[in-house]
């Protein structure tokens, strides 16, 4: 009996692996001759929506260049990254060496993308970074096969100072959660707010992602500041935007911001969040025909609001297929594929923007302001605007 | 810092202290009374916020919401008891957070089937939506103040039906000695899902409560957890009247931190726990 029921379930074993590819994988390898995408982005967790949206923008991109890549079928691989930086080396080498991917796309957390960033160094795997704003990505870590559609943590603040400064607040409070993404935006806003001529009165923080604002609010009250300026994103953000706006402090003292406080958040914030200005690589509402064609399409497409990481998730089908488009489909000839996206120019639904010597979108910042729960752009805050890329030594 | 600033940090203080007592007290008397190691305590919160949304979204009144959201969640405690936890009173620490953490992911899964991964905000009500004015620049919600109303209103109410009524005399004496009480004709089974769906209604209350401050999202559980666990250990596991205690140390020692020493107020808190466990290895109120 027992016999019986071990020849069984071993046939049954090795059918199940033949149906499922595992004995004959080289052969099918071999025969397709497809490109190879990886997709590493966080499919549950905090950031699913914007795993989402990403891969979503990235398909109806490639799809959109008649669904090849210089004219190859591709096969899509995907992994879950989780947004768990313990687990980026991991994930990054499953893509790498267990699917032998020509392309990893990824990913949202900057953790994980230092993660990735390891992997694609040691490797030279083409990396493209659809969100990730860690600076190391295109600084000191920076690569020849690591280029980045989205932009840098302190871009978005690096248009902030002049905008605020031309409102005429001359002494500002700075606030954000203690941590990278927070830092690397105050970088920006100090940068041009001082150059602007502006002073920063105290720089405030609390822990990520620590939510209990009403101390730090009460600071602010008692420094009367001209103006606020922060980093926050989220539901975090919507708590500080409702906070804020219960503490009386909209009335008296303007709140500014990365564009990152009011994406996504205008629903939960409510009215409280009427009325603060932003700075950021697109917006909902930008009114250009490229953009309301770009919205129709993906709203046809997916029944669904495309936002500014779909935006980015779209940018980096377009910059893949442009750059498979040039060589051909043949991703191994690296200098003529890497060549091709450095001088790239992407027809993107913010508008059009080309890439640094580092790999990291030069792009205009838009000037925002929040109505009715919509980021109403009120303007360019900065043209073209470039990460310095300080200490990536490339090329 | 001047004087009335120093009043007004002191009012955020007891403020933040008093929400963390709520959302403690459910954890300390399940772990306390029962043994229980309940880690799913943060998915209630989480579960309390995210019905205080769609039931005040649906019927347009949060009073509405949480007076229907806090029978829901006793008889989803109640549910939860039968079902699962009394088969784990009996059983190792390890088995119980082996259970609860599994819950969390279960819960997580739940809510992002039924509510997606949206953050929602919680409209307050009408009548508490003010702010009055404490300086020229600085106004206080009241919706605040009356979610310290509400903690301090709970606190009296745990405090009275501990220590005055048959049915805490009756849940001390299980806390005390299980197998004696049962000897003497209580029905303790009972009595461990009677203090189970009260801790789960706590903890469910604190987030349909603290729902339009906190605004709601996926994870606000996990969040919290890891606060109510620092208060219950340095208050003693167990007491309702340390956990009181311990939350406004725990306010004033983040409120005060992130004001005078920034750069270091994460750790703040875990240090005075750390120092309390130093002094006092079983927490302040060991019962």
């Amino acid at each position: 009996m027992t016999t019986r029921r071990l020849v069984l379930s071993r046939s049954a074993a090795i059918i199940g692996a033949a149906s499922t590819g595992l004995l004959l994988p080289e052969i099918v390898r071999a025969q397709s001759g497809r490109v190879r995408v990886g997709l590493m982005l966080p499919y549950t967790g905090t950031f699913a929506q914007l795993g989402v949206a990403i891969e979503n923008g990235v398909r109806m991109a490639i799809d959109e260049k008649g669904g090849k890549l210089g004219g190859r079928e591709i096969e899509w691989f995907k992994v879950d990254d989780e947004s768990e930086p313990s687990k980026g080396v991991e994930n990054a080498n499953r893509l790498v060496q267990r699917d032998k991917v020509d392309v990893l796309i990824g990913t949202v957390h900057s953790g994980v993308q230092m993660g990735i960033q390891r992997v694609v160094r040691e490797s030279g795997v083409l990396n493209l970074i659809p969100n990730a704003g860690v600076h190391a990505a295109t600084r000191a870590l920076c690569a020849p096969n690591v280029f980045r559609t989205s932009f840098t943590n302190s871009q978005p603040t690096l248009a902030l100072g002049q905008a605020m400064m031309a409102k005429g607040h001359k002494r500002a409070v700075w606030i954000t959660w203690k941590y990278a993404a927070g830092d690397e935006a105050f970088e920006g806003f100090k940068e041009s707010y001082t150059k602007a001529g502006g002073t920063i009165l105290k720089e405030l923080g609390l822990p990520f992602p620590n939510v209990e604002f009403q101390a730090l609010l009460t600071e602010i009250a008692s420094l009367k500041p001209d103006a606020v300026a922060c980093f926050f994103a989220g539901a975090g953000a919507a708590k500080f935007i409702r906070d804020y706006a219960a503490a009386g402090l909209k009335n008296t003292i303007p709140l500014y911001g990365s564009g990152f406080l009011t994406e996504g958040v205008l629903d939960a914030a409510g009215p409280a969040a009427d009325g603060i200005i932003t700075t950021m690589h697109y917006s909902d509402s930008l009114d250009t025909p490229r953009n309301k064609q770009f919205r129709t399409a993906y709203a046809t497409r997916y029944k669904l609001q495309p936002d500014v990481y779909a935006v980015q998730g779209y940018d980096t089908g377009l910059l893949l297929a442009h750059g498979a488009a040039a060589v051909k489909g043949d991703l191994n000839n690296k200098q003529a594929l890497y060549k091709a996206m450095e001088t790239a120019v992407i027809d993107s639904p913010r508008g059009k923007w080309t890439m640094s010597k580092a790999h990291n979108p030069v792009q205009d910042m838009y000037l925002r302001v929040v109505e009715n729960k919509e980021n109403k752009v009120l303007g360019v805050a900065a043209k073209a605007l470039a990460d310095s890329g300080a200490g990536c030594k490339m090329g | 810092m001047d004087l009335a600033n120093f009043l007004i940090q002191l009012l955020n203080s007891v403020q933040y202290g008093l929400l963390l007592f709520m959302l403690a007290a459910g954890l300390t008397l399940i772990f306390g009374i029962m043994g229980v190691v309940n880690l799913a305590h943060g998915s209630f919160y989480m579960l309390g916020a995210y019905l205080a949304w769609f039931l005040s979204s649906r019927s347009g009144s949060l009073t509405l919401a949480i007076v229907l959201g806090a029978v829901l969640a006793v008889a989803f405690g109640l549910l939860l008891e039968r079902l699962l936890f009394r088969h784990f009173y009996h059983r190792d620490h390890l088995d119980q957070v082996l259970l609860t953490f599994g819950l969390i992911y279960i819960f997580e899964e739940l809510r992002s089937i039924l509510w997606g991964d949206d953050v929602h905000g919680v409209k307050i009500p009408e009548l508490l939506a003010a702010s009055f004015p404490l300086t020229d620049t600085l106004s206080y919600p009241v919706y605040r103040l009356f979610m310290s109303g509400v903690c301090i209103a709970l606190a009296i109410g745990l405090y009275l039906l501990i220590s005055k009524t048959r049915l805490g005399m009756k849940i001390r004496a299980g806390a005390f000695n299980r197998d004696m009480t049962e000897a003497l004709g209580v029905n303790i089974k009972r009595i461990h899902a009677v203090v189970f769906a009260l801790g789960v209604g706590l903890a469910t209350v604190a987030g349909m409560i603290a729902s339009p401050i906190s605004s709601v999202y996926p994870n606000m559980g996990s969040q919290v957890l890891i606060m109510c666990f620092v208060v219950v250990v340095i208050g003693g596991i167990g007491s309702v009247r340390g956990a009181l205690i311990a939350a406004m140390l725990v306010g004033l020692v983040d409120t005060f931190g992130k004001v005078l020493l920034p750069h270091v107020a994460g750790m703040l808190v875990y240090m005075l726990m750390a120092g309390v466990l130093l002094w006092k290895p079983e927490g302040l109120f060991k019962q």
